[in-house]
C-alpha cells in the first residue's frame, strides 16, 4: 500500500495516508472511439480526503467517477481501489458492497419500497444479520434526520430526504470510500447546502474518503482538494 | 424478507401479467392432473378386469392389443390341469355396439369366472347363467343406459339377447358392460375355440416364476405375466401413459412460454431497479436468484391453483352420470409431486434467458441512459 502526505498538513506535521483510489493514465470513449470522453487521465485520493471534481458538462467528471467506483470499465490505463487493480477483477459486486458507496444526482431509489426496505438493499446484499443492519439504519437515520420517515414511502419524500435516503444506503456497509456523482445537482440551493453540509459530516464521522462531482463552485472549495477536468484531461488546484 | 418483498413487488406491480402466468401454469397443471389421473385410473381399472381373483395373466406373444389375443381352448385345459394352478379363467374380449351406444366392452366368460362369481347381483340368478347361448348378464351401468331389466331383450350388434342378469361391480368397465357365455362370445366374435386371455389362480403365490417358464417352454407363442408386470410392460398401457405425459406436457410448455414472456417483460420494465441493486453490491448469483425466485413463485402457485382446479374437475367429472364408474378420480401422490416437479421446471426454464439478461445488465448504462 503506498502512503503520501496529506496536502493540507504542514511541514512540521506532515500526516501519512494510503492512497484509497487511484487512476493511472486511464482513457475511455464511447460509441467505438468516436467519443473519446478521458484522455489519460491520472488520480489518486487518499485515505479520509474529500475531493471535489469540477467542469463543464461533458468534460468526462461522472465517466471517471463510474471508473473508480467500478461501474464501468477503462479502454486503457489502470485504476486501483485499495491498490487492488480493478481489470479482471471477478467479484467486482464485492467492492460495491464493503468498499464503495455510490451516491448519484438522481437518487436512484425503489419507489415500490419505504425508506427503510431502500436503505436495507446493501445489507441485504452483504447478507448482513437483521439486527446489525437496523441497528446500523438507526445511527445513519439519526444522522441525517430521517428517523421519523423510516416507514414512508419514497413518494411521500421530498427532495432533500431522498437524497439523505441515497446517503444513508450508500453508507450501510460502512464503505470507506464514497463517490458522489453530483450528489446536490438535482436540489434547489438551500436543499443543496442541507445536503452537503450533511454529506461533510457523514464522511468526517466515518472517516471516509469522499471523491464527488459538482458544478456547484462553492462546494468544491470546501473540499479538500479541487481538480477540475477540461475536455477528458485533468488539472489539479 | 427484503429479497422476498423485491420478488413479490414486481409480481403486485404487474398484477394482470402475473395472474395470466399463474393461470397459464395453472390450466396446464390441471390439464395434466386430470389426463394423466384419468389415464392411470382407466388402465387401473382394465388392469382390475384382468387381475380380478387372479395373480397372473396368460395371453398371445407380441401381440399390440389384447383384443387380438388367441388363446387355443387346448392350451387352457392344459394349463387348468397343472397341479399348481386353482384357477384358470378364459375371457374373451370383444367390442359390441347397442342402438345409441357404439362401443359396449363385451366379456366372454364361464359361469365360474371370478366376475360372475363374486359380482354383486343386483338381479337375477348367477346359477342361471350360460344356460343358454343367447343369455347375458349386464353391468348396472350398461343396463341403465340400455333402458334393460331383467327378462327384456336387448339389441346387441347384429343379434338379440335376453337379460338373464344384472350385476353391479366398482369397476367401470365390468359395469358398462355385458357379459355372455364364452361359447356365445366365441361364436358372436367368430372366434370359435379361442380366448382372449386366461387369468390364472396359482394355489401357491410363490409358484409364479416356476410357472412362467413352464408357459415358456409348452408354448412359444403364450406368455404369462404377473399382474404388476403385466400394467408395467403392456405397450398399449404404456402408450397410454406415454400420451398422457405428452398432452400435459405439452400444457406446460405452453405453460413455461407464458412464464418465459413473462419475465422477459418483467427484466426489460426493471433493467434500472437491477441497475440500482448491482450498485447496492448484488451479485449476478443474487440478481439471477430474484428473478428464478419470480418464476419459482409463479410456479409454484400456479401449480397449487392448478392442483385445484385438477381435483375439482375430476371430482365433477366423477359425478357426471355417462361417466360414471369410468372414472377413477383417486390422485396419486407421485403423480402430484411430478406434477409439480415439471410445473417448477417449466418455471426455472422460462426463467433461463431472462435472468441471463438481467445478470448481464451493465449498472452505469442502464442508469446514464434511462
Amino acid at each position: 500500500m503506498r502512503l503520501v502526505s496529506n496536502g493540507k498538513s504542514n511541514a512540521d506535521a506532515v500526516v501519512l495516508r494510503a492512497v484509497v483510489l487511484s487512476a493511472v493514465d486511464v482513457w475511455k470513449s464511447y460509441d467505438e472511439g468516436a467519443i473519446q470522453v478521458l484522455k489519460g487521465v491520472s488520480f489518486e485520493a487518499v485515505q479520509g480526503q474529500t475531493v471535489a471534481l469540477c467542469g463543464a458538462s461533458g468534460c468526462g467528471k461522472s465517466t471517471l467517477l463510474h471508473l473508480l467506483g467500478g461501474l464501468d470499465e477503462p479502454d486503457r490505463g489502470r485504476v486501483t481501489v485499495n491498490s487492488i487493480e480493478l481489470k479482471g477483477m471477478r467479484k467486482r459486486h464485492l467492492l460495491l458492497r464493503h468498499e464503495i458507496g455510490v451516491v448519484f444526482q438522481l437518487h436512484n431509489l425503489i419507489a415500490d419500497l419505504t425508506l427503510e426496505e431502500n436503505c436495507l438493499i446493501p445489507t441485504v446484499a452483504a447478507g448482513t444479520d437483521r439486527r446489525s443492519a437496523r441497528a446500523r439504519l438507526q445511527e445513519l437515520a439519526s444522522l441525517t434526520g430521517l428517523s421519523h420517515r423510516l416507514d414512508h414511502r419514497i413518494q411521500k419524500l421530498s427532495g432533500g430526504e431522498r437524497q439523505r435516503t441515497a446517503i444513508c444506503r450508500a453508507l450501510m456497509n460502512r464503505p470507506k470510500i464514497l463517490i458522489a456523482d453530483e450528489p446536490t445537482g438535482s436540489l434547489d440551493a438551500s436543499t443543496s447546502g442541507v445536503v452537503f453540509e450533511l454529506l461533510l459530516k457523514m464522511v468526517a464521522s466515518e472517516g471516509l474518503t469522499l471523491v464527488m462531482a459538482t458544478h456547484d463552485r462553492a462546494i468544491a472549495e470546501r473540499c479538500d482538494r479541487l481538480v477540475e477536468m477540461r475536455d477528458g484531461r485533468m488539472e489539479d488546484r | 424478507m427484503i429479497f422476498l418483498k423485491l420478488i413479490l413487488t414486481n409480481l403486485r406491480r404487474h398484477r394482470i401479467r402475473s395472474f395470466i402466468s399463474i393461470a397459464g401454469i395453472a390450466f396446464s397443471v390441471a390439464a395434466m392432473l386430470t389426463v394423466v389421473t384419468i389415464l392411470q385410473g382407466a388402465i387401473a381399472m382394465f388392469s382390475g378386469i384382468l387381475s380380478s381373483d387372479s395373480e397372473i395373466i396368460v395371453f398371445e406373444r407380441n401381440v399390440s392389443d389384447l383384443f387380438f389375443s388367441n388363446v387355443p381352448a387346448a392350451a387352457v385345459k392344459d394349463i387348468a390341469s397343472w397341479p399348481m394352478v386353482r384357477n384358470a379363467d378364459p375371457v374373451l374380449f370383444g367390442i359390441v355396439s347397442s342402438a345409441d351406444h357404439p362401443i359396449i366392452t363385451c366379456f366372454g366368460v364361464t359361469a365360474g369366472d371370478a366376475r360372475i362369481r363374486k359380482a354383486t347381483w343386483v338381479s337375477g340368478d348367477r346359477d342361471n347363467f350360460a344356460q343358454h347361448a343367447d343369455d347375458v348378464v349386464l353391468g348396472e351401468r350398461a343396463a341403465e343406459f340400455m333402458a334393460a331389466a331383467l327378462g327384456s331383450t336387448v339389441q346387441i350388434g347384429h343379434g338379440s339377447f335376453h337379460v338373464i342378469g344384472i350385476l353391479k361391480t366398482a369397476n367401470g368397465f365390468e359395469d358398462g358392460g355385458v357379459f355372455m357365455p364364452l361359447s356365445a362370445a366365441q361364436s358372436f366374435f367368430h372366434k370359435e375355440g379361442t380366448s382372449s386371455v386366461v387369468t390364472i389362480k396359482l394355489r401357491n403365490k410363490e409358484d409364479a416364476t416356476l410357472f412362467k417358464s413352464q408357459v415358456k417352454a409348452r408354448y412359444a407363442n403364450l406368455i404369462a405375466l404377473e399382474d404388476a408386470e403385466f400394467t408395467r410392460t403392456y405397450s398399449q398401457f404404456r402408450i397410454l401413459k406415454a400420451t398422457a405425459w405428452a398432452v400435459g406436457g405439452c400444457g406446460l410448455l405452453l405453460g413455461g412460454l407464458g412464464v418465459a414472456n413473462t419475465m422477459i417483460m418483467s427484466v426489460f420494465t426493471r433493467i434500472r431497479e437491477i441497475a440500482i441493486l448491482r450498485v447496492n453490491g448484488f451479485s449476478d448469483v443474487q440478481i439471477g436468484g430474484m428473478i428464478f425466485g419470480e418464476s419459482a413463485l409463479v410456479s409454484v402457485l400456479g401449480a397449487a391453483v392448478g392442483l385445484l382446479i385438477g381435483a375439482c374437475s375430476l371430482f365433477g367429472l366423477k359425478l357426471v352420470p355417462a361417466l360414471h364408474g369410468y372414472i377413477n378420480a383417486e390422485v396419486q401422490p407421485v403423480v402430484v409431486l411430478i406434477v409439480v416437479l415439471l410445473a417448477l421446471l417449466t418455471g426455472v426454464a422460462g426463467a433461463l434467458y431472462p435472468a441471463i439478461y438481467a445478470m448481464r445488465i451493465r449498472a452505469v448504462e442502464a442508469l446514464r441512459f434511462e
